[in-house]
């Protein structure tokens, strides 16, 4: 499909590719935009045995049931986002031919698919001050103990609603936000992250 | 370099091996890195600080932290100047800048002094009483009082530095690192918690650096770092230094200022943050705030060299400082006794004067060890000097201490140190609704009955002696870890402290005059605002019996210190002359902030371009580039109009207008809101929401629908496409995406769970282009192979997927212009893709992109209401004249309302059209209409709501609301303005193609 | 500020929550049946007491999800947390509606 080449992510105007070779010596944080995901809301009654067969089957993954919680199957991620919401993160190329095999068998149940991969941007933040930054604008306790790797929550980042996913215990995190709202988080991480210094992770 | 004259030659926190230099109102001082101001100029021998708020009287420094009232400096200058510093905490460095406030034209002669000879002439209530009449006289008085009181002043260009705000979670806070909050926070934080202590002081240990305080026969201090280097080696434990707890509200929510700079020489604050608010939520609290020592309250108490004895003793032990050569210490209690030691300890001729007698052997023998003349049952009755203290009078008491029982004695000294007893900080014990209780033996406001999940150890619980500070820290840490589920067995056993008796503390609220029977003029209550005893028992007198009252009348206890020396001695007072309890009097209410906070940290990284989020659509960037003016709408830029080289608004607005309907015009609606509904029951759902039907709408059709709040009124309003038998594309206002969103969730999760659909935002997910006018359609074709355009296959009010330049599309034939339209969604990814090829293409039919105002007004001709500029939460359907989207059939969202005996009223505001008489005039919008011009108030029957130049009509045209509108059409009413009376006429509210042919085009 | 108990998510500040207002108001089934005054009653007349409530919460920035909260006016106490559509857990806490 040739117009992929012609998608531009919500912040392919930074030139982040360009500012990634960067030097920054010292960098306590690293940020980065995750530019080719494919993304899917994925809704359903996780009571119904038969919305989570129809799930697992195409997916290999039973819907998650523990609130802010994820699982992944090869390369399928899916969070948690509320006790009938699902988001399920694929490699972009592959995302049309998930969401046809998903919708073709979740037909006759509760359930709804939706897709959002042009919807959303996916920040990266990770170093060893990745945490203390996130701090400065996300009420989520972020301490290990809480949010440990492999949790993800809905909550804010600074003025807007972001979907924070703890991937790994590095610490480093993938934040979702509204693509509109994608200029404004990377400013504001950029700025929070100063004091600490602030590499860009080169692109995906 | 020869040291300051009176610093001592040894001890102290100071680090002799780093000097300081700073200057204080121009004048060159040095001290050493651990001074404040405060100490390094007193080490200096200056006394005098600063001038009083309204006598103007000469002050100087009182205590030695948080509560001083007097000793407030303007740091630097211009736009990072900072006003009413506190010169006890500040905390000196290589080119700190501090000066006096309040005075003019120096600190050593002021003009303004002159209100303190006239002292007898401004009375409690002096401003309310005197500049009440008559009121446009307000105006001049005011300009003369505020150059006359005020204290620093405020910066007045931007701030350079940066300030920032963060979370931080755990499971116990510990505010104050004196010996309760160190004990409590080693017990909480041995047990495996996280545990955060906060204080303000630049180093651990509260007072007892202050003190010579011994602990496990070893100075205080050791235990302090002792109990500091276990702290560090706890993982879980974090402390905060000059960090103030600045508020304490619901569920253990607490706000922190940590100063993280200015301590700092300016060199090194380059690229740090100043100062962070910290926003902490713990599932436990330790206040463990300690207490401040109440001044006491006699003749001439506020001279230059009057202090708190406490605050004697830490400059000498602190920061080896002697304050002064000879000292009277004045109490009426034990805990002078202490610092009085400590000051003959370093070489102060000291005599104490107590107003107790009966004291102990033990108190009595340590005077005599070091030769300190005690006059028990002694109070000083007036104190000499103008700038400095140069001595004092002191006479024996009668037993009632309402008078004196003997002659008057002189002393000559030039410091007096006193002590009135002590008030537990319950400020932020207060601020998180903890109820207060007084304690008669001390005279003071403990904590009673506090909030869920919080403790108060130490002196902020009322507790004065060590060793029960310390043991109730220990329990209050350990048992705040255990409510969060933290248990350790063992322990360090409590360390050993000397216990000294001590003889209960006699209150006497006021120290009667030498000449009884006088007023009490120069006892002073409150230093920062001048208030005196004498003025609180006029303001009780004068009927000002509760205390909230009483604050406000005399402004004690509203200065930047907000009483914290001041409002017990205050109160104390108010009871004493209303014959009452202090208990019933009560406390006036303690709110945030504890401490004066800048703006900037309450601000943070909110400021500038992130004081708000900027959304922006996938084609931002061309529109930026083509120089576009923008509109902010909501959070979003949208495009307002592009202007050409030299063109006004009007010009390229007129022009935008003509294209979209002479040519095509082209404009980015992917800030439209849409929601993808999906489910069997989702068109029962529409019809549910919607105020007209959908079950009915064939796939591969568009509605127009209107939505209501359960009152009647509209809400909102937009196109939907069925998109299959169980799904719908919902189109909302670009305002209103996520409320709409929210309000179908609300109603499919709290009262209609039942229903099998969901609804998820798809707002971010497409980018719209929509195209209108005559050859909208052509160029289209150009674009596409798979979409048939012709106007049988492709009806008004249909959509089609296929492919527009090479990319996945959906085209909706809607129009929001009246014009034939077409409007093209691709992924947002693709946005920009698209909306270039359509610019290209489109070319060769003179394409011209329009923006929100050249749409409000294609829209506004054609009478199409936008909801929110049209309507305002009071119009119902019916008053838009849209009784057509009714439905009779069906129940829906706001139904009933609208048989109300209001929503059916006659002369309810109706959408109508208004024109005026001259073609040109366009009328503001908010423009209110009469029918008849009189002499105001007028009636007004409505306003206008839309209002602009129609290119396309030549002329103006407005919508607007007006009582009984519909049953007027052809009427002749009038728009009032500043400049002029503005004649209109009603009309139908459509302007342009009244029958809405062009669309179908 | 507030820190709410949501259901799903524990405990979370109050500035993801938005309130929705007072609980266990249900809709009427038959609108069109009700009088100008009980449908008056159903739209506008709340209880507003002193001291403990029943509420609506939606957890809007996070789960978004509708649930309940019994809540003291007055110290802000929250008793208890509970799903749309579930019992109030004190039913002698919180006074009934006036009605």
């Amino acid at each position: 499909m040739a117009e992929r080449y012609r998608r531009r992510s919500a912040l392919a105007h930074l030139g982040l590719e360009v500012r990634a070779s960067a030097a920054v010596p010292h960098a306590g944080v690293v940020l980065g935009e995750c530019r080719m995901r494919g993304l899917l809301l994925l809704r359903g009654d996780v009571a119904s045995a038969g919305f989570r067969s129809a799930v697992s089957e195409v997916l290999g993954l039973v819907p998650v049931a523990e609130p802010l919680t994820t699982a992944r199957k090869r390369d399928v991620t899916m969070l948690w986002l509320g006790p009938d919401e699902w988001l399920l993160v694929t490699p972009d190329r592959r995302v049309d031919r998930i969401e046809r095999t998903l919708r073709d068998a979740l037909a006759g149940q509760r359930a709804a698919l939706t897709e959002v991969s042009h919807g959303r941007a996916i920040l990266t933040l990770s170093g060893p001050h990745a945490r203390a930054v996130l701090a400065k604008g996300c009420p989520l306790d972020l301490h290990p103990r809480e949010f440990a790797p492999g949790r993800c929550a809905r909550s804010r980042l600074a003025r807007c609603q972001a979907l924070i996913h703890h991937v790994s215990a590095a610490p480093a995190f993938e934040i979702h936000v509204h693509r509109s709202f994608a200029q404004y988080a990377w400013t504001w991480l950029m700025d929070a992250g100063q004091e600490f210094g602030v590499r860009i992770a080169p692109m995906e | 370099m020869t040291d300051a004259p009176f610093r001592l030659p040894s001890g102290g926190r100071i680090d002799r091996g780093s000097p300081v230099s700073f200057s204080f109102d121009g004048e060159r001082y040095t001290g050493y890195a651990g001074d404040t101001v405060a100490s390094a100029l007193l080490a200096h021998g200056v006394r005098l600080v600063g001038r009083s708020f309204k006598y103007h009287r000469p002050r100087g420094v009182v205590t030695d932290g948080v509560e001083e009232p007097n000793a407030l400096v303007q740091l630097g200058i211009g736009a990072s100047g900072e006003p009413n510093a506190r010169a006890t905490q500040v905390e000196i460095h290589d080119g700190l800048a501090a000066a006096s406030q309040n005075r003019w034209p120096s600190l050593g002669f002021d003009a303004g002094a002159v209100n303190g000879l006239l002292s007898a002439l401004i009375p409690a209530g002096f401003y309310y009483k005197t500049f009440m009449w008559p009121g446009r006289w307000w105006m001049k008085y005011e300009y003369f009082i505020r150059r006359a009181a005020g204290l620093g002043r405020a910066p007045t260009g931007p701030d350079p530095d940066t300030y920032d705000k963060s979370w931080a979670h755990c499971d116990v806070l510990v505010v104050g690192a004196g010996p309760s909050g160190l004990a409590a926070t080693h017990a909480a934080g041995r047990t495996g918690a996280r545990v955060l202590l906060v204080d303000e002081r630049p180093e651990p240990g509260g007072h007892l650096p202050g003190t010579s305080q011994s602990i496990d026969d070893a100075p205080a201090e050791e235990w302090v770092s002792a109990m500091v280097s276990d702290l560090a080696a706890m993982e879980e434990v974090r402390i905060l230094p000059r960090a103030t707890a600045l508020g304490y509200y619901d569920h253990n929510y607490l706000t922190v200022l940590e100063r993280r700079t200015d301590h700092l020489p300016y060199r090194e604050r380059r690229g740090r943050v100043r100062q962070r608010l910290w926003k902490v939520r713990a599932k436990q609290v330790v206040l463990a705030t300690g207490a401040h020592e109440r001044p006491l309250v006699f003749r001439n108490n506020d001279r230059p060299g009057v202090m708190l004895a406490s605050a004697a003793r830490s400059y000498v032990n602190r920061y080896a400082v002697r304050p002064g050569t000879s000292a009277v210490v004045f109490t009426n209690n034990d805990t002078a006794y202490d610092p009085a030691l400590d000051l003959a300890d370093a070489g102060l001729r000291v005599v104490l004067a107590d107003v107790r007698t009966g004291l102990s052997d033990a108190r009595r023998s340590q005077l005599r060890r070091r030769g300190i003349e005690l006059l028990a049952g002694h109070a000083i009755t007036d104190v000499r000097g103008a700038k400095a203290v140069t001595g004092v009078s002191v006479a024996a008491l009668n037993s009632s201490a309402s008078a004196y029982a003997g002659g008057h004695r002189k002393i000559r000294c030039d410091l007096v140190c006193m002590s009135g007893g002590w008030n537990p900080a319950i400020h932020l014990f207060s601020q998180s609704g903890g109820r207060l209780a007084f304690d008669e033996a001390r005279g003071a406001f403990v904590p009673g009955e506090a909030r869920p999940a919080q403790f108060s150890a130490g002196g902020c619980n009322g507790t004065g002696a060590l060793a029960f500070a310390l043991s109730e820290g220990r329990e209050a840490g350990k048992a705040a870890a255990a409510a969060c589920g933290f248990r350790k067995r063992g322990g360090t056993p409590l360390p050993k402290v000397d216990v000294v008796e001590e003889t209960p503390i006699r209150l006497l609220w006021t120290v009667p005059s030498r000449h009884l029977g006088r007023r009490l003029d120069k006892h002073f209550v409150d230093f920062q605002n001048d208030v005196t005893a004498a003025d609180i028992a006029l303001a009780a007198r004068e009927g000002y019996r509760s205390v909230e009252h009483l604050k406000r009348y005399t402004t004690t206890g509203m200065g930047t210190d907000q009483g914290k020396t001041s409002n017990v001695n205050a109160l104390a007072i108010l009871s004493e002359t209303l014959g009452a309890d202090i208990a019933a009097t009560g406390t006036t209410t303690f709110r945030p902030p504890y401490v004066p906070a800048t703006f900037g940290a309450l601000a943070g990284r909110d400021v500038g371009e992130l004081s708000d989020p900027v959304r922006t659509t996938p084609m931002h960037q061309w529109h930026v580039e083509q120089g576009a003016a923008f509109e902010d709408v909501g959070q979003w830029k949208r495009p307002w109009y592009y202007p050409r080289d030299g063109e006004s608004m009007r010009e390229a607005v007129d022009r935008e207008c003509l294209a979209a309907r002479g040519s095509v015009g082209i404009l980015d609606a992917s800030t439209l809101g849409r929601i993808d509904v999906q489910g069997p029951d989702a068109a029962e759902f529409l019809d549910r929401i919607y105020t007209n039907g959908w079950k009915r709408l064939a796939v591969g059709r568009c509605r127009y629908g209107l939505m209501c709040t359960e009152d009647g009124m509209v809400f909102d309003d937009g196109v939907t496409l069925r998109l299959g038998e169980h799904r719908f594309l919902v189109h909302t206002t670009s305002g209103n995406a996520a409320r709409v969103l929210a309000w179908m969730e609300e109603w499919l999760q709290t009262e209609w769970p039942d229903l099998d659909v969901y609804c998820n935002s798809v707002t971010e997910q497409l980018a719209t282009a929509s195209i209108s006018g005559p050859f909208a359609r052509q160029l289209l074709t150009e674009l596409t192979t798979d979409v048939e355009l012709g106007r049988d296959a492709f009806p008004f009010m249909s959509w089609r997927d296929g492919h527009v330049a090479g990319l996945p599309a959906r085209v909706a034939r809607v129009s929001f212009t009246g014009e034939s339209s077409f409007e093209v969604s691709v992924p947002s990814g693709y946005g920009l893709s698209l909306w270039t090829a359509l610019m290209h293409s489109g070319q060769r039919y003179g394409i011209t992109p329009y923006g929100t105002e050249a749409m409000h007004v294609l829209r506004a001709e054609r009478g199409f209401i936008i909801a929110g500029q049209d309507t305002d939460g009071t119009v119902t359907p019916i008053d838009l004249g849209m009784e057509w989207i009714v439905s009779r059939s069906k129940d829906f969202i706001g139904k009933r309302s609208l048989g109300r005996a209001d929503t059916t009223r006659a002369e309810r505001k109706q959408l109508v059209g208004l024109l005026t008489d001259d073609p040109e005039e366009v009328l503001p919008e908010g423009g209110q209409i009469v029918d008849t011009v009189t002499k105001p108030p007028m009636r007004m029957i409505g306003h206008v709501t839309s209002s602009y130049f129609s290119a396309n009509l030549g002329r103006s045209i407005a919508l607007a609301l007006v009582r009984g509108g519909r049953d007027r059409h052809g009427e002749p009413v009038m728009v009032p303005l500043e400049r002029a009376v503005v004649p209109a006429r009603i009309t139908e509210p459509r302007f342009f193609d009244p029958e809405g042919k062009r669309a179908h085009g | 500020m507030l820190l709410i108990e949501c259901p799903w998510c524990g405990p979370r500040e109050e500035s993801e929550f938005h309130c929705g207002g007072e609980a266990h108001i249900v809709r009427p089934l038959h609108p069109e049946q009700l009088s100008d005054p009980e449908w008056a009653d159903y739209l506008f007349m709340r209880s507003n007491p002193k001291g403990p409530h029943r509420e609506r919460w939606v957890h809007e920035a996070g789960c978004g999800r509708w649930f309940n909260v019994e809540r003291d006016t007055v110290t802000h106490e929250i008793t208890a947390v509970y799903r749309m559509g579930g019992p109030p857990p004190n039913p002698s806490a919180a006074p009934g509606r006036k009605r």
